[in-house]
Formats: structure tokens, C-alpha cells, sequence
């Protein structure tokens, strides 16, 4: 077995130190009841590395690779072209194996990566402080209406109606058992966002109104007007973003007035991963920060006076303030969050920028191409690199005979909105980088066959 | 002859014991390394990104008018950043890693490999179910093999980590109490649990009650059959505990909290003691979950990513949360919202977008079919066998509190007692650092003065252990002795201790430019 | 005027109808570095024993017990900004709030410094 280095002799020698006859006599304390003796039915015995290389590679191969055919999913998890040298440094066993930095002199790598990721999150969220990530967007947006329960004292969140539905799903899960208010509705299929719902809905009670930007259907608003109904009502502004590389090209929520920006970090360095693991990014106003869920690290002098990082504020953390704890969080999601951090260093703030130029031309010329396409409607006016069309028939088994053409055309509302009829014929198109014109010519074409 | 002086002659040297201020601040490989922030030129890039087609824009007049304010860095300088901030870590790669309860093992480069095949990496949550039947069944083989392992019924795939997978469990339970109409109130854990346990039950709004232990270490099985009743839901126990002992009594603890009408959480976090030598469903609980990152062996990465699947009994299985994959005939299918209702109508609902941690499932697949049914009985009994040799080795020079009360499971745990010269646990710490290794826990469970938590694991040799049996008897004795020089450890590290109460009374939690001459905007 | 102390280790300066109260030397020596303090605000109403403000230090959390019941009328805002007022007066500047008395008779129950000292000697 090759991953045990303890060879017969030593388990011996290491017996009679003990002072044991065999190793069952470390498991004295086990009921006999509860002992097993022989092996477990049905389970393989140990294998070699190539064995175990067959095994897996022949199910990676039932699957269809992203990279291999046109590609246009979207809806909370994006396809960007991830730089080399971001899986080659999170390879680094000294990034890969390590732990929480709970032992600051001999984590300073670890540290000082956790310190910049906040700042780069912090900047692009528009932001005063940002935590050393979540598990991921879904999870960082409740994280954020328990949090705007603890600083407004109110338990009434409005969720709008262009938050990703699993992310609503979530946050009606944990409301059933909280006891807090949730007022959600279902998308439409026009251009206009649920702005003037959530602006009507807004009053003395409300804890926070939870805004996607751009929306689930790609749809962006101007969060301003959301945010000062808010702050008038005493109430807070969540802005979630599940496409950072947007805010290369729009306004960040931060300067737009929201008080809790969070969202998914997988666009930047991380892969689809089929849903994981993902990063959850969470940043805040300052005033707000002893409130936050999650790791803190902060800047600050050894013994000598050189400067070095720690984990900070520990106080709101379940390991010293058990059950008044913020949130129950431990392990995050810390290699995603350096893999979040080198691609960013990359682009910088020129690649960033240009890398969303591109996204969104690419996106502006697919919108126009895929509009032709005979009975296909674009319903939006606005859109960053995500737009949603309207078939003249419902979408889910129209993405079914894409898929059966090779072509991954889209995520489907039927998918994310099963009960919901009004949505069915509804098509969100992802369009990035990594879309070739003869790409979004082979799904425009396939479209119109699928629809004939 | 002819004389060639033109060479160089190598020369021992001498200033033994000099200490020279470079100019640099580095020591040789010891290499200081600036903020990225600080070596910002400006509009630096690290990598070609292709020229937009022009268009006409559809961003609404949102489009961003300042600067985001981040640096970018050509890939040689990335590179080198990340590589020097790499050297300043310690890691698992390095030297053995005894952080109790956490579970410091090898991560296979396999896993790492595998979990990078392209069929795995680069397929998006939402593709068409006939698309992705090979992750699927990934999914499904990890679970199966879960299940059996632990001997219960069913598992729920989708949490992120150890602390989701206690919220998910106890949402099962909580959900299974209201079908029944019972609403009760109180979650029973330990004083020795992990901090996630008491705030995962604050957070899915039960209140919290501690239950003592015994001077054994081990949950008082009286206090807790007295304290059970009408009101209370259930309790949260680890085992093995964090104390590193098995819970004899955990039938008995089971059999009382359901006649108590209560359901079982089992924290699951030390399953690495048992796998392959008790199933957690011949104790009688009714949910417990896997740390994937620990028990499976997939890396810690500096914090996370983890992933937390959850089995449950036969009577909780019932409100497992959604989404979940099931075999119908030779093809997996994905049950999400859309046919929950004739499958699985009492499901608690969804904890997660998508379907859980696929990088994950992949690794600790990998790792479970290298072991094996046979191996993964040997790495429980390494990983026991590892920390008994420490326990005995050290005892004679630590105070271990529940030493006499038999063997320990994965982690031996000592504590402070007889430390002098006003010396403690994180003297000891930082001197094991000077040593070349990571410490122990220190100071958890809290039910241990001072407390020590030393888990090996069983990827360590005889000759390792030798060596870090050594080096904290060293130390140890140190401490005993009242050795002052530990207040100064670590001399040897990167840095030397933070000040961690500057770090809290004026948090600086990003950088900022320095505001030296031009006013500030 | 006159001083009391309870087990929970706060002290309280009575003057008229209104109490001072803080934390002991003693506490702060066992807690170690203060670096933060919450307090209540002005108005809000505290009950003997229950939770009326948070002391941190770097590792730990304590709540700090109403000692008498009353209504806040004064949170020390300068432990905002210096915390460590705490430690190095803790019975002076690093007062925690001032309350207005509802019930007199609660004081009753407290120890006198001589009771206290016995106390933490006990300890
Ligand atoms: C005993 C115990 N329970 C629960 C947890 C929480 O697991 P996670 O960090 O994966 O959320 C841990 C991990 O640190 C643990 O050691």
C-alpha cells in the first residue's frame, strides 16, 4: 500500500512500546457490538495507481467536455480561460498541503495571499473590507441576510426576482428554520428588472433587499435608487454578483451604495469543477465588519517590528464564540480563494478591464447573430456577457437536441424554474472569451434547426 | 610547473556566529517579498488578451468610471511572487503536520491528477443529465462507498465542508421532528465538541446546552439521560471525541436520546480512527458527516476547499436535502427541484447551489479505490497505532489526562500541567516550530487545561515519529524546566511572534496606498 | 458614594440613583489584552444577571452581567477607541456604563472590597 510507510516490523516494535499485544487492544474501548470483524461486503480491495487511473478516466470520459464543443452555459458558474501557471502555483504543496494558518510565523504565504485576495475583492466589489472567502456564492448570499438581520435588528429580507434560484432556494431552506421573512418572487421574461417591486416593497420592517447584478437573466440595473430607498428605510443593500469579471466593465455595487456586496469568485482562476468547489466572496462597509462571518486576516508587527499577518477578530468565529458565533463557517474555501487571487494578479487591472471589453463584444455580437435565428426574441436591452432568449418553444428539450448535436447551448429556465410555465420557453445564454464566431455560428444555425 | 593563479581557490571562511544586516532584508532562500500592491507597475499584465470586435455597448450606462484599483503583474513576476510567499508556509509536504483533529495526511498527487482530467474539471453544473453520466457516477460511487462504510442508509452528497454537513444533518433532524409535530427546542453537545457543532445548532436556531464530561474524558451518560426530555431535539456527538477517545457508551447514548423521542447527530469529523473497523450505524445514529478533506485525504489548501457528505439512518433519510443522484435503470438522474415532489416530497430542500464539491468527490474517490476496503482498515489502524507510540512515548514527560483510562484512537492529548516558569502550551508550540515542526492543536478541547491535541496520522514512519517524539521531549522538558528562552521561540521562522492584539485593536483588513504627501482623495 | 463587588468580578460606584460599573483588576488580569469593548447604549434597559455588554481579548469572548437592574444611561464611548483602558484602568477610566438604579435593594446582595478580596483569594 503505498501511501503507508509503517512496514510489519515496525508495528511490532511500536506495540511493545505501547505495551499492546496486537492492535485489537487499541480498540478495547469499542462495544463489542459495534465491532466488525470480517470486511465489509461489496467493497474492492486495494489497487494500483494505474489501475485506479483506468477506473476513473473511463468516467471522465462519459462526460462532455467543455472545452471540446461550442459552449454557451452560464447561470452562476462561468467557462474562462484560466492562465497555466494559476493550477501550476496551487499546486505547490506549501499552498496545496497546508492548513489553516492558525500558526502565523510559519503561514506567512498563506497569510499575506489572504491579505491581498481581500484587498483585490474589497477594490473590485468597491468595498471597504472583504473576509477570506466562503464556500461559495449560494452560501455567501445567506451569510449576508443573517448578517443584515444582525446589524438592522429585523428579520424581513426582499429577495428580487432575478437572484439566482438556487441561491432563493437556499435562503428559503435556512428561513424556514430561522423564522426569517423572505418576500421572493419568479423572474419575468422582459427587459425590465423587479426594480419597482423592490423599491414598493421596502419598509420599516425590512432587513435587507437582496439584488443579483448583472440578474440571472443578465439583466444589469442601476442599484442606486434601490440603495437610498433602503438606507431611508433603515434597511441594507445586498448586491449579488455571480459574474466578477462584469465589474471590469460596469460599476461596482459598492460605489452604487450597496452595504454587503457578495458572490461567486469561480470566473476568476478557478474552473467549472461541475459545481464545485467554488469560492464565495464577501465584503462589506468597515462599520459593518464585526458582524461579518468568516476568516479575517489582518496586517500587523512581529517581535522584531517586521511587518507580518494573522488571522483577526477571531471573536466572531465559532471557535471561540461557539454558539453566538456569527456563522458556523470553518474550513472555507482557501485554495480557490489563491487561485481567485493569481488570476487577478495577471490581469491586473488592464487585463481585467480588457478581458470584459471582450466579453461583452462577444456577447453584443452573439445576442444580435442568435436574435436572427426565425421566432427567437432577445429579451434584453441590457447585458454584460449572459442575455436570455425567448424560443417559440420551451427551451429544455430544445438544449436536450443542442446537446445531441454537440453543442452546449445555453441553461435552460425550464432547468432552473421547473414549475414555473410562464419561464419555460426562456434560453440564458453565456457568451466569454472563449467563444469563437464559428462557434456562435454552429449554435445559431443548430438553433434553427432544432426549432424548425 | 607553470602556476595558473587564475583560478579560485574555495575558502572555509570565518565570523562564526555573525550576524550581518543585509541590504535586502533577505537571508539567503529566507526572501522578503512586498505586497503585490507595492510592485505595481503601472499597467502590468500577466497575460494577451484578444482585441474586441467594436460594438455597440449594452451595459445601460453602468459602465464603471474609476479605477478598480488592483495591480497586475507579467507571469514571470506572478510567478515569483506566489513562489516566494510559497516558501514561507509549512505543509504537510514538508514534515509531519500534527494538528489534532484536523487530520494532517498525505494528499496523493493521483488525486490531484484525476481530479484534473478535463471529463471532471471542465464540465459546468448545468449541462444536460445524458451529458454528464460519468460524474454522476462518480457521485454515486463515492456515496455507495460511504454508505457502506459507515453501515447507514443513505447520504446527501451536498455539503462543503464538515460545518454544512452538521447543518445539513441537523436540518434533517429538525425537519423530522416538525413532521411528526414536535418542536423541540434544545440541541445537546458536549463541552469538549468543536466550536462548529454549538453554532451550526445557534444557526439553524436551536438553543444550546452543554452536557460535562467525565473525569474519563468521555460524555457523562448520567448527566446526559438526566437532562433529556420533551424539549430536547437531539445531540451532537463526536466520536471518536476530541479528547481522541471512542465513546463506549455511544449505544447506550442513542438507545436514551431516541426513547427520549431525540434524534442522534454524530459528528464525524474523527471517522479516520474507524473506517473499516466500526460502522458509526451499528452505534444507532441517525446522521453523521465524512470530512472528505480529512478522512478521505483530499488537501486542506491552506484553509479549503473541503466537502462534508452526510449519511443518514433509515429514518431521516426521508428529509435529505436536495439535490441528489439516483440510478434509474443503467442511466444516473440528478433529482432537483423539478421532480422532488413523487421522489422525495419531504425533503428539507436545497443547502447549496448546484451539487456539491465534484473536485472533491473525485479526489477522495481516487483515494478510495488506491486503498481499498483492506487499506483503508490499515490506515485506521496506522493512524491509531501512530498516536498510541506518541501517547506512550511521551508520557513519562507530559501530563496526558486521560492517560490512564486506556488506549487513545487517532490523537493523543496532553496538557499543561507542570510547566514552569510561568511557560504554557503556546511556549511549547512555538518551540516545536524552532524544531522544524508544525505544533499541535493547542488549547482545544477546552475541557484540557493548557490542552495538547497530537494527531500523526498514519502517514508517518517509525522514523518520523522517532524524530518528533524527540523534539517535544526536548521542548517539553524545557517548559518543565522553566526554560526562558521559549518566550522568544520561534527565532528560527520567517517571523518572529505576531502581535496578534494590535492586529485586533486596529484591524487593517486591506492595504491601502500610503498617504504620504498628496492629501488623500 | 460607595463600592460594591460581585462574583462575576464587576465592580459598581453608587452615587444618588446612579451606578457605575466596570470590570476588576483582577478580570482584566485574567482576561489578558482588551481589544474591544461593547457597551450599551443610553436607554436601554438591563436586568440583574443578564447580558449587558462584551468584553473581547484577542482568544476569548466574555459577557459581562448586568449587576442591578436599571436603565443605561451612559455607555463609556472613550473604550471604543482604547479598549486597553480596560487593563490599565480598569476601575477608573475603563468604566463599562453608568445606570440609573430600579431597584436599591438589589445592592444589598454584593460584597464590600474586604468581601471581594476574600473572594479572589479564595479563588
Ligand atoms: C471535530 C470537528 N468537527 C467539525 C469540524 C468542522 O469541519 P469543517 O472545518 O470541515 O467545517 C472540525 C474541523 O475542523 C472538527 O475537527
Amino acid at each position: 500500500m503505498r501511501y503507508l510507510p509503517l512496514a510489519d516490523t515496525d508495528r511490532q516494535e511500536m506495540l511493545r512500546t505501547i505495551g499492546a499485544k496486537s492492535i485489537d487492544d487499541l480498540f478495547v474501548d469499542v462495544p463489542e457490538a459495534a465491532r466488525l470483524s470480517g470486511k465489509i461486503e461489496g467493497l474492492a480491495d486495494h489497487a494500483s495507481e494505474m489501475s485506479v487511473e483506468r477506473q476513473m478516466g473511463a468516467m471522465a470520459r462519459q462526460n462532455m467536455v467543455a472545452g471540446e464543443v461550442p459552449f454557451f452555459l452560464g447561470a452562476g458558474a462561468y467557462k474562462h480561460h484560466v492562465p497555466a501557471s494559476v493550477d501550476h502555483i496551487i499546486q505547490r504543496g506549501e499552498f496545496l498541503t497546508s492548513y489553516t494558518p492558525y500558526q502565523p510565523e510559519i503561514a506567512q504565504g498563506t497569510l499575506q495571499v489572504l491579505f491581498e485576495f481581500q484587498t483585490q475583492v474589497a477594490r473590485l466589489y468597491g468595498c471597504d473590507v472583504a473576509n477570506a472567502s466562503m464556500y461559495d456564492g449560494s452560501t455567501a448570499c445567506w451569510e449576508a441576510i443573517t448578517m443584515a438581520r444582525r446589524v438592522t435588528k429585523r428579520g424581513k429580507a426582499i429577495l428580487s426576482g432575478g437572484l439566482h434560484p438556487h441561491y432563493v432556494s437556499l435562503a428559503q431552506t435556512m428561513a424556514r428554520f430561522t423564522g426569517d421573512r423572505l418576500d421572493v418572487a419568479l423572474p419575468e421574461l422582459t427587459a425590465e428588472t423587479d426594480a419597482e417591486r423592490l423599491l414598493a416593497s421596502i419598509d420599516g420592517e425590512t432587513s435587507c433587499v437582496v439584488v443579483q447584478y448583472p440578474d440571472i437573466l443578465g439583466r444589469i440595473t442601476d442599484l442606486t435608487p434601490i440603495a437610498e430607498k433602503a438606507h431611508a428605510n433603515g434597511a441594507l443593500l445586498i448586491a449579488v454578483v455571480t459574474e466578477p469579471v462584469a465589474l471590469g466593465a460596469i460599476e461596482a455595487p459598492g460605489h452604487m451604495g450597496a452595504d454587503i456586496v457578495v458572490g461567486e469568485g469561480q470566473s476568476i482562476g478557478v474552473g467549472l469543477n461541475f459545481g464545485g468547489p467554488y469560492v464565495g466572496l464577501f465584503a462589506c462597509k468597515e462599520k459593518f465588519v464585526r458582524q461579518m462571518p468568516g476568516r479575517l486576516c489582518g496586517e500587523t508587527v512581529d517581535a522584531e517590528g517586521k511587518r507580518g499577518f494573522v488571522l483577526t477578530l477571531s471573536t466572531r468565529e465559532q471557535h471561540i464564540r461557539r454558539e453566538k458565533a456569527t456563522s458556523n463557517i470553518c474550513t472555507n474555501s482557501g485554495l480557490c480563494a489563491l487561485a481567485f487571487s493569481i488570476h487577478m494578479t495577471l490581469l491586473g487591472e488592464r487585463g481585467l478591464r480588457d478581458l470584459a471589453v471582450l466579453n461583452h463584444a462577444r456577447a453584443v455580437l452573439a445576442a444580435e447573430r442568435l436574435a436572427k435565428v426565425p421566432g427567437v426574441e432577445l429579451v434584453n436591452d441590457t447585458f454584460f456577457n449572459e442575455f436570455t432568449l425567448k424560443l417559440p418553444k420551451e427551451a429544455r428539450p430544445a438544449v436536450r437536441a443542442l446537446a445531441d448535436k454537440g453543442i452546449l447551448g445555453g441553461v435552460s429556465l425550464g432547468r432552473l424554474y421547473p414549475e414555473a410555465e410562464a419561464l419555460e420557453n426562456g434560453l440564458v445564454v453565456a457568451v466569454t472569451e472563449v467563444v469563437t464566431d464559428e462557434d456562435i455560428e454552429a449554435l445559431a444555425s443548430a438553433l434553427q434547426e432544432v426549432l424548425a | 610547473m607553470s602556476i595558473n593563479a587564475s583560478g579560485w581557490k574555495p575558502e572555509m571562511g570565518s565570523g562564526e556566529g555573525m550576524e550581518v544586516q543585509t541590504f535586502t532584508g533577505n537571508r539567503a532562500l529566507m526572501l522578503e517579498e512586498p505586497l503585490i500592491f507595492e510592485m505595481d507597475e503601472a499597467g502590468g499584465c500577466g497575460v494577451d488578451i484578444a482585441p474586441a470586435p467594436k460594438v455597440t455597448s449594452r451595459l445601460g450606462g453602468l459602465e464603471r468610471k474609476r479605477d478598480i484599483g488592483i495591480p497586475g503583474l507579467s507571469e514571470p513576476q506572478t510567478v515569483r511572487h506566489y513562489t516566494r510567499l510559497s516558501r514561507q508556509n509549512y505543509a504537510i509536504d514538508l514534515g509531519l503536520f500534527p494538528l489534532g483533529s484536523c487530520t494532517m495526511k498525505h494528499n496523493p498527487r493521483l488525486n490531484e491528477k484525476m481530479a484534473r482530467l478535463p471529463g471532471f474539471a471542465d464540465i459546468h453544473p448545468l449541462q444536460p443529465i445524458d451529458t454528464v453520466q460519468g460524474a454522476l457516477k462518480v457521485i454515486a460511487d463515492l456515496g455507495e462507498w460511504l454508505v457502506k462504510l459507515t453501515g447507514m442508509h443513505s447520504v446527501a452528497m451536498s455539503p462543503k465542508a464538515g460545518a454544512h454537513g452538521e447543518l445539513c444533518g441537523l436540518l434533517a433532524i429538525r425537519s423530522a421532528l416538525e413532521a411528526r409535530g414536535d418542536a423541540r427546542e434544545v440541541i445537546l453537545v458536549p463541552e469538549s465538541a468543536h466550536g462548529t457543532n454549538p453554532a451550526t445548532a445557534a444557526f439553524c436556531g436551536y438553543r444550546v446546552e452543554n452536557i460535562p464530561a467525565t473525569e474519563r474524558g468521555r460524555v457523562d451518560l448520567a448527566a446526559l439521560k438526566a437532562r433529556l426530555g420533551p424539549d430536547v431535539a437531539g445531540v451532537m456527538i463526536t466520536n471518536p471525541n476530541t479528547c481522541g477517545l471512542f465513546e463506549p457508551d455511544m449505544i447506550e447514548i442513542s438507545k436514551a436520546v431516541h426513547e427520549a423521542g431525540g434524534l442522534v447527530y454524530c459528528d464525524g469529523a474523527n471517522f479516520n480512527a474507524i473506517v473499516g473497523r466500526v460502522r458509526p450505524g451499528d452505534l444507532g445514529i441517525d446522521a453523521m458527516h465524512i470530512n472528505l478533506h480529512k478522512t478521505f485525504s483530499t488537501p486542506h489548501g491552506g484553509g479549503g476547499p473541503g466537502s462534508g457528505p452526510v449519511v443518514f439512518s433509515e429514518a431521516l433519510t426521508p428529509f435529505a436535502p436536495l439535490p441528489f443522484v439516483e440510478k434509474q435503470g443503467d442511466r444516473y438522474v440528478l433529482i432537483e427541484e423539478e421532480t422532488a415532489e413523487e421522489h422525495h416530497g419531504r425533503t428539507f430542500g436545497r443547502m447549496t447551489a448546484f451539487h456539491g464539491q465534484m473536485g472533491m468527490f473525485t479526489r477522495a474517490l481516487t483515494y478510495i479505490l488506491s486503498h481499498g476496503a483492506d487499506g483503508l482498515r490499515q490506515v485506521s489502524e496506522d493512524a491509531v497505532l501512530n498516536a498510541n507510540y506518541i501517547l506512550r512515548s511521551l508520557d513519562d514527560v507530559l501530563d496526558a489526562p486521560f492517560g490512564n483510562s486506556g488506549p487513545c484512537m487517532h490523537e493523543a492529548l496532553f496538557s499543561d500541567k507542570d510547566f514552569g516558569g510561568g511557560l504554557s502550551t503556546l511556549d511549547v508550540a512555538k518551540g516545536l516550530i524552532d524544531e522544524g515542526f508544525h505544533p499541535m492543536t493547542m488549547y482545544f478541547p477546552l475541557v484540557v487545561h493548557g490542552a495538547m491535541l497530537i494527531e500523526p496520522t498514519e502517514t508517518e514512519s517509525k522514523a518520523a515519529l522517532d524524530q518528533f517524539i524527540g523534539a517535544l521531549r526536548s521542548v517539553a522538558e524545557r517548559a518543565k524546566a522553566g526554560d526562558a528562552s521559549l518566550k522568544a521561540a520561534p527565532i528560527y521562522a520567517p517571523r518572529r511572534r505576531l502581535d496578534e492584539t494590535l492586529a485586533a485593536r486596529k484591524p487593517v483588513l486591506a492595504w491601502k496606498e500610503p498617504t504620504q504627501g498628496v492629501a488623500a482623495e | 458614594m460607595s463600592l460594591y463587588f460581585t462574583k462575576e468580578h464587576e465592580w459598581i460606584q453608587v452615587e444618588g440613583d446612579i451606578a457605575t460599573v466596570g470590570i476588576t483588576d483582577f478580570a482584566q488580569g485574567q482576561l489578558g489584552d482588551i481589544v474591544f469593548v461593547e457597551v450599551p447604549s443610553a436607554g436601554t434597559q438591563v436586568s440583574q444577571g443578564g447580558d449587558a455588554a462584551v468584553v473581547e481579548s484577542v482568544k476569548a469572548a466574555s459577557d459581562v452581567y448586568a449587576p442591578v437592574s436599571g436603565e443605561v444611561v451612559e455607555g463609556n464611548a472613550a473604550l471604543e477607541a482604547d479598549p486597553s483602558l480596560v487593563n490599565t484602568a480598569p476601575e477608573g477610566e475603563g468604566w463599562f456604563f453608568k445606570l440609573k438604579l430600579s431597584d436599591e435593594g438589589q445592592l444589598e446582595g454584593l460584597m464590600n472590597a474586604d468581601e471581594y478580596k476574600a473572594f479572589v483569594d479564595s479563588q
